[in-house]
């Protein structure tokens, strides 16, 4: 067989997903990567297979990578930054008599 | 994994590198050396010079493809292993470097590439992989080889990627290298069981090493007098030891673990320099091994084309999934 016919494929491409995995009761789910699947389930049943393989994860979601809205990196400044002139918010702003011990 | 650091231009690639400071935009570029230098990392959204995201999804796809096209040596012994133990571990070790394949392809993705793009070019022999798969897998011996030495060689060479500039490269890096060190602890056990046994079981190991040492010890790339592109991969934080180190590094770690498992190394030269405090080795076969880069080794046009076949008889499927689920879609439109 030859490979000049993949060229037209690109578009047949499976979705991305976006996986996420807990890895024990009482823990978040955490990002852990990324795979293509045709529909949800599949992405499910892809994830246990390349991303829990040795018992990482007791339960996993699975999002389409398209439905994610993500801040966008110039933002930083401007999306991020007024926090850094509110110091008041942080308990170390505060200055307690040293007799009054841990608090 | 198994990428072997090799600075080898896809067949695509225009041979002359342009300056790169020179065409992009000072101000980014500027930020961009400044984030690097504070060994920074950075994300796919943030701006790099476009060298970078090329020399990137050059090396990352070849690791890719390489940890696909590796299935395929190992993949032959899976119905010959000698006990269902020793299949039930090929099968698992086989299927993590598929895992391998997918974590690496997702990273490059995030660069801009898709997985199918990628694929093409594997498919079409534009884009190399490691030529350590070029060579046959000729003895059960072999597998336990390819598990000690090659993987073990892979090891010393992902281990610095792990801290790699770019974040998701790094962070696919970190999670192989987890699951590598299961493949070169049942290589070598595999083979300290066969040294039990028989004397023909023994001769067997010592042939399988003697074909492979001289190939892994290839496998970290050109010397690095001879390796021009390298100094650009350290400035950039993508190479983080260079080619003869990293060589260096893995034959030190390696002649311990052949006396004990009872192999000579095939190396006449191969001894401790007191003075280095480190093995001296002898000289590689940079013309084989160029040989095989450029398609000429032994095996490089079975992989590709089992590889190609394997990809063209599995459509069916890829298109039944694409089916089944648009046809989910439309029912649950309905109702």
């Amino acid at each position: 067989m030859n490979t000049a016919t993949k060229t037209t494929k690109a578009l047949s491409e499976w979705p991305l997903w976006e996986v996420f995995v807990r890895s024990k009761q009482g823990l978040e789910h955490k990002h852990c990567g990324s795979l293509h699947a045709s529909d949800a389930q599949h992405a499910l049943q892809m994830a246990r297979d390349v991303y829990t393989r040795r018992q990482e994860g007791v339960s996993i979601w699975v999002v389409q990578s398209n439905s994610i809205t993500a801040s966008a990196p110039d933002d930083k400044g401007e999306f991020f930054e007024p926090a850094s002139d509110k110091i008041y918010r942080h308990p170390t702003f505060y200055t307690i008599p040293e007799e009054v011990g841990h608090m | 994994m198994y990428t072997q650091s090799f600075n080898v231009p896809d067949d695509s690639a225009p041979k002359g590198k342009p300056s790169v400071a020179a065409i992009e935009p000072p101000e980014l570029m500027q930020k961009f050396d400044a984030s690097i230098d504070a060994d920074g990392r950075i994300e796919p959204q943030d701006w790099m010079p476009e060298a970078y995201r090329k020399t990137l999804v050059r090396q990352i796809s070849q690791h890719a493809h390489s940890e696909i096209v590796g299935m395929l040596p190992e993949g032959n012994w899976i119905s010959r292993a000698p006990s269902l133990k020793r299949k039930a571990i090929l099968i698992a070790k086989v299927q993590d470097e598929g895992g391998h394949g997918l974590y690496l392809y997702s990273a490059a993705e995030t660069l801009g590439t898709s997985r199918d793009q990628m694929l093409d070019g594997l498919h079409s022999g534009r884009a190399k992989y490691s030529s350590i798969f070029n060579y046959p897998t000729l003895t059960w011996a072999d597998v336990g080889v390819i598990g000690w030495l090659v993987d073990g060689a892979a090891i010393m060479n992902q281990i610095p990627l792990c801290r790699c500039s770019y974040g998701p490269y790094a962070r696919a890096m970190i999670r192989v290298c987890k699951e590598e060190s299961f493949h070169q602890r049942q290589g070598y056990e595999a083979l300290l069981v066969m040294m039990t046994g028989t004397a023909e079981q023994k001769a067997m190991v010592q042939d399988a090493v003697n074909r492979w040492w001289w190939k892994c010890l290839a496998m970290f790339g050109p010397p690095d007098a001879d390796s021009p592109n390298s100094a650009q991969g350290m400035r950039w934080g993508i190479k983080r030891i260079s080619n003869d180190d990293l060589r260096q590094k893995f034959v030190d770690a390696t002649v311990p673990q052949a006396e004990v498992l009872g192999i000579t190394l095939p190396d006449p030269d191969l001894k401790w320099n007191e003075a280095r405090q480190h093995y001296d080795y002898g000289q590689i076969d940079w013309d084989e091994f160029w040989a095989t880069v450029n398609g000429n080794g032994p095996c490089n046009k079975e992989r590709l084309s089992t590889r190609v076949k394997a990809w063209n008889e599995g459509q069916w499927v890829r298109d039944a999934a694409l089916a089944h689920a648009r046809k989910q879609n439309q029912m649950k439109e309905a109702a």
